[in-house]
């Protein structure tokens, strides 16, 4: 036979049995032609991208029956509202995001990305609207999912965006929370939401796909058991090729088939509450006992540079965060670390610092007061420009006090509220202005 | 020729193997290789079938083949072969 029953059961290991699937594949396209400084007139341009909507979301389904491969979610992003804002009044962001809601429902798509904005420097009048529009868009939408970039290497970190993003927040249900994240170097062809925009420099349309299978890495290091730290590296990279070869098979048979470039495969690995779907269940596979036992980093570093390295060979065509996702609710066993005391949010921060992901689905308690958010997303942020990396924060704030759970359901998963440092930083969370952009920005000339 | 692999999992009896050779047979699939494994500790048979001249989309096929392996009591699954020349080939 071309293939040995050996490869063939791998393979059918992966799919049937450790979760390996396509989390998403999301069409991204441009949406500046359709802005005017009459709303009512923008908004009834968006109707004419309905029949591409509906041939995409048509498209992944006769993929994923095709090949016989699990696509999880369909996912449209869209050029930042920001733009659209900026010849409109504020109060018209409510009625694109309500109509961006609308088109994603009639289409079948999970979620439509791009209630969004840059203003990693300053605010402009489009920015601005959308910042403070984001509690109530989000609060009376489920589908639309929206970012701010409020620090990048090249322009500093905004912590004017950074108070106001808090301040709507704290406005949210805790669902509407989970659709919004604040960002440092958003990439502009991210698959997964809430980062995903069309961004500056991509073509009108693309398909970028993102993929999901913590569990065949876990379960692969189990089976190897390896005995040097040089042979765990290498089982690692061997399967995060494998996973990212099926991104990019998936990804180019929509491309194909709906007639649109192919964009990206994000590397990254993305878990989800099921049990044996959990990046934190790599790292113990690994040998630390409990995720935030010392060595947790280096066990996430190795993990990290694995992925990246199979991952490169599977495709020329890397994009998006390409990291390991640490979500706290939608990794069960993150959430139960959290919930045992080993994870912190200084235990998050220093995982950052080695993967790309940041702060992600961490309740917070109202009660313990804005500023340790605001310096908890400060934080994180300015890791992001000293070392020049995507990273983001996605804390649902919620009333009730810390140690407690809120249970968000699906791929969301239970929120576990994690306990702020109990020290006052308003002294220094009240200043205004930016940081400058670090030494890292003299990199580039 | 476009294939695709097709995967039975079960306690070997008689009547699997022609159960579903019958039903490949009827939607004009030809058997171009067929072997046998282990998988979750049970008898698995693979077979690498050609699907170019089929009646019925790969889709359609799978929905046939798995309703005959619930009369015939075991699992079947069935997969694009690009899936595995992606994953397994360079």
């Amino acid at each position: 036979m071309k293939y040995s029953a050996d490869e063939i059961i791998e393979v059918v290991r992966m799919l049937s049995e450790e979760d390996l699937d396509i989390r998403s594949v999301t069409l991204s396209m441009n949406t500046l032609t359709l802005i005017s400084d009459d709303v009512n007139k923008t908004l009834e341009k968006f109707n004419s991208l309905n029949p591409i909507l509906e041939k995409f979301s048509y498209s992944v389904d006769k993929v994923s029956e095709k090949y016989g491969i699990k696509i999880v979610t369909k996912r449209v992003a869209v050029s930042p509202v920001q733009y659209f804002l900026e010849v409109l009044a504020e109060s018209d962001g409510i009625k694109i995001g309500e109509k961006l809601e609308e088109l994603a429902e009639k289409n079948g798509i999970d979620y439509i990305s791009g209630y969004s904005a840059f203003a990693d420097r300053g605010f402009t009048k489009g920015s601005l609207s959308v910042i403070n529009t984001l509690a109530e868009v989000m609060n009376s939408t489920r589908r639309l999912t929206g970012m701010i970039n409020a620090a990048s290497t090249f322009s500093g970190l905004n912590s004017d965006a950074i108070k106001k993003f808090v301040d709507q927040i704290f406005s949210m249900k805790p669902e509407a929370s989970s659709r919004v994240s604040i960002l440092s170097n958003v990439p502009p062809d991210s698959p997964f939401v809430p980062s995903a925009h069309h961004g500056i420099g991509m073509p009108d349309m693309m398909i970028n796909v993102a993929v999901s299978g913590p569990g065949v890495i876990e379960n692969a290091i189990k089976r190897s058991s390896p005995s040097s730290l040089e042979e765990l590296h290498d089982v690692i990279k061997r399967s995060a090729f494998k996973i990212s070869r099926l991104g990019e098979l998936i990804g180019k048979a929509v491309s194909k088939e709906i007639g649109v470039p192919f964009g990206s495969v994000d590397l990254s690995l993305a878990p989800s509450p099921k049990v044996g779907d959990s990046v934190a269940g790599i790292i113990e596979a690994m040998g630390i006992e409990k995720i935030g036992g010392h060595g947790s980093l280096s066990a996430l570093a190795i993990l990290m540079d694995a992925i990246k390295k199979g991952g490169s060979m599977a495709t020329s065509h890397v994009g998006g965060l390409s990291s390991a996702f640490i979500p706290v609710s939608e990794d069960s066993i993150m959430a139960e670390r959290a919930l045992e005391g080993y994870v912190d949010f200084f235990t998050l921060l220093a995982l950052s610092s080695v993967c790309n992901s940041g702060i992600d689905m961490v309740g917070v308690s109202k009660k313990q007061g804005k500023d340790k958010v605001i310096g908890l997303i400060m934080d994180v942020l300015s890791l992001g420009i000293t070392l020049n990396k995507i990273l983001g924060v996605r804390v649902i704030p919620v009333d009730s006090e810390p140690g407690t759970v809120i249970d968000l359901g699906g791929l969301l998963g239970k929120v576990v509220v994690m306990r702020l440092k109990d020290v006052s930083v308003e002294r220094f969370t009240s200043l205004n202005g930016f940081i400058p952009n670090t030494i890292k920005r003299l990199e580039a000339g | 020729m476009e294939n695709a692999i097709v995967v039975v999992v079960g306690a070997d009896k008689p009547g699997i193997v022609a159960g579903i050779s019958s039903k490949l047979a009827e939607e004009n699939v030809n058997i171009v290789d067929i072997s046998q494994t282990v998988l979750r500790g049970i008898f698995a048979m693979i077979m690498l079938v050609d699907i170019s001249k089929s009646k019925v989309p790969l889709s359609e096929l799978r929905k046939e083949l798995q309703q005959k392996g619930k009369e015939l009591n075991v699992e079947v699954l069935v997969y694009h072969e690009e899936v595995f020349k992606y994953m397994e080939r360079i």
